[in-house]
């Protein structure tokens, strides 16, 4: 039989071959939980009456929702995820580091044509290095912490068949926010989406976790980009061995296919309630912009720093427009130090906040008044998502969040560009 | 069998999980019976205070989308509700119902209004959603193998104390 990406990963995990529709207990090669959802996990791994992890080394913890911590209720969940980890032995990535999908692939722990499983819905991020990645629950992680394994469905696949070049304005986010919006908010419900066409070799490793971290907003159960040099390349710092790159078998079975031309791609935008409630930017250019994001899992990487600061070097902030830059690791943090960015951000007016997943979700500081319109880089956009059910969300690139810092508006950002960017 | 009666509510499509519980009210605290008292707040703030225990959830397409976090299953389990109706509902919002004990079921909802009184009979073979009110009924399919396993157990935590691990080589269609 021919199968899928996801139907390879899920049969090298289990003791037959297995295909869409089946629920299988494969094992896990990696979780990982946040303080999101790590509490919740170790009280119910506590439940299950296991004494001890079935493999600490396949167990990771990340503090990067609530960063700094914000008061004492979460400061004790805090500690109670640092003892559980020095107790069982388990990877710890403690407040500031970053956020966990941004740390798993920058620190080498993501392989192609593994099966990597994280305690928050943007885990698919991992689809961008060939590797099965998904959202799980906490009950679910308290699982593979006792048995190492988890009960899936293997998902139907979507192909999605990427065509052409995109203009210099049009980022991965654009494409990501134009693919949702094409797709709906659950076409792709329960389905593995795997990417293939020439526009692939135009989006580098960070372009690729962009995407791979949007598509969940599809209902997407996982995301998954083909292994090609690009991988290969990204892959080699750290000299890591032993991964099996999954390709699809030739005539695999879709549930669909789905082409999309990128070449004539605009700049997109969400526009507030719903993620796939997708304009062209210049749509709703004009639109008054208070406070603009650039960070998350979705935007927080290095070439999103310097694409907003190509846009923030030569034009002043708009006076009254709150701008916050959140770097998504430690690693970025400094590498942006280092390339003066953060310094330009700073001199411009921006508040930097520490790695982590920022105002994102409302759990760290940074909360929208009531009324504001916020232009931000991160994944979602639903009433009261970053913790003030007065404030109007909008969804864009780095290059549409700085123009919008820049004019106080939203503004088509392909107007700031030079011709050599 | 197992039976569920109770009354509908009723939602639209693209119930997200902030919108189930806030994750600001999940800063505050993880206890359950303070969680459960902000069910919807955002949408309905007068929701929690109408949920009676035994209350049935009914929904459109795609409900529990968003975040994977459990507690939004949790927290409705908590309020007493022991099944959700929706036309289709998110993975992680599906996987987190049935690993917490709680009921969720994929059927047409076009006819259920908002206080219907609902009888929903659970076999292994499938599920009969009798409205009391309107006298019809709609039939769904029930979760099969481990899935209805570990409903049944009450949830994965029940599920791995009692057997210690999953059964070697599961595998059903």
């Amino acid at each position: 039989m021919n199968r899928t990406i996801v139907e390879k990963i899920i049969s090298n995990h289990c003791d037959h071959p297995v295909s869409a529709g089946e629920v299988v207990i494969p094992f896990i090669d990696l979780a990982m939980a946040t303080d999101g959802s790590g509490p919740l996990s170790i009280e119910l791994f506590q439940q299950m009456q296991i004494n001890e992890l079935r493999d600490p080394e396949k167990i990771i913890m990340v503090l990067d929702h609530y960063v700094p911590c914000p008061n004492d209720k979460v400061a004790r969940l805090h500690d109670m995820m640092r003892q559980f980890c020095k107790k069982t032995d388990c990877k710890l990535f403690d407040l500031g580091e970053g956020i966990g999908h941004q740390l798993l692939p920058e620190k080498g722990y993501i392989k192609p044509g593994s099966i990597v499983l994280g305690a928050d819905s943007h885990s698919c991020t991992y689809g961008a290095l060939n590797a099965l990645g998904t959202g799980i629950g906490s009950s679910d992680f308290a699982a593979v912490m006792a048995t190492g394994k988890l009960w899936l469905k293997v998902p139907v696949s979507v192909k999605i068949e990427l065509k052409g070049r995109p203009a210099k304005t049009v980022t991965a986010k654009d494409l990501a926010l134009y693919m949702v919006g094409k797709l709906g908010n659950e076409a792709a419900n329960y389905a593995s989406l795997e990417f293939c066409g020439d526009t692939l070799s135009t989006l580098d490793m960070d372009d690729r976790l962009t995407v791979c971290n949007m598509m969940v907003e599809t209902g997407a159960k996982c995301a998954i980009m083909p292994f090609d040099q690009i991988t290969e390349n990204f892959l080699s710092q750290f000299h890591s061995t032993g991964f099996q790159p999954v390709d699809p078998d030739p005539g695999a079975d879709y549930d669909k296919i789905i082409e999309f031309e990128v070449h004539n791609m605009v700049p997109q935008i969400a526009a507030p309630h719903q993620v796939d409630n997708i304009f062209a930017v210049s749509e709703l250019e004009g639109t008054p912009i208070d406070m603009v994001i650039i960070g998350t899992c979705t935007n927080g990487r290095l070439k999103d720093l310097l694409q907003a600061a190509s846009l923030l070097r030569e034009h002043q902030k708009a006076p009254g427009v709150e701008l916050l830059v959140v770097p998504a690791s430690r690693q970025i943090y400094s590498q942006a130090a280092q390339q003066g960015i953060l310094e330009l951000f700073s001199q411009n007016g921006a508040m930097i906040l520490p790695p982590g997943c920022g105002p994102c979700c409302g759990s760290s500081a940074g909360i929208p008044g009531d009324g504001k319109n916020v232009l931000s880089t991160a994944n979602r956009n639903f009433l009261g998502r970053m913790g003030n059910v007065n404030a109007n969300i909008y969804l864009g690139s780095p290059l549409t969040a700085a123009a919008a810092a820049i004019t106080g508006k939203i503004t088509d950002p392909g107007e700031w560009l030079h011709d050599d960017f | 069998m197992t039976t569920f009666e109770g009354c509908a509510h009723k939602f639209e499509d693209d119930i997200n999980t902030d919108y189930i519980i806030s994750s600001r009210r999940k800063r505050d605290t993880l206890d359950l019976n303070i969680l459960k008292n902000y069910i919807m707040e955002d949408i309905d703030p007068e929701f929690a205070g109408k949920l009676q225990p035994g209350d049935i959830l009914t929904a459109g397409y795609n409900f529990g989308c968003g975040s994977a976090m459990e507690v939004a299953a949790l927290v409705l389990k908590a309020a007493g509700i022991k099944v959700v109706v929706a036309k289709s509902f998110a993975r992680t919002f599906y996987r987190n119902a049935i690993n917490s004990g709680l009921l969720p079921i994929e059927a047409d909802t076009d006819d259920i209004d908002a206080n219907d009184r609902l009888r929903i009979n659970l076999k292994n073979t499938g599920i009969i959603i009798h409205n009391l009110t309107k006298n019809t009924m709609v039939r769904a399919s029930a979760p099969g193998g481990v899935i209805l396993e570990i409903f049944r157990a009450g949830g994965l935590v029940n599920y791995i104390r009692d057997a210690g691990n999953f059964p070697p080589g599961v595998s059903e269609k």
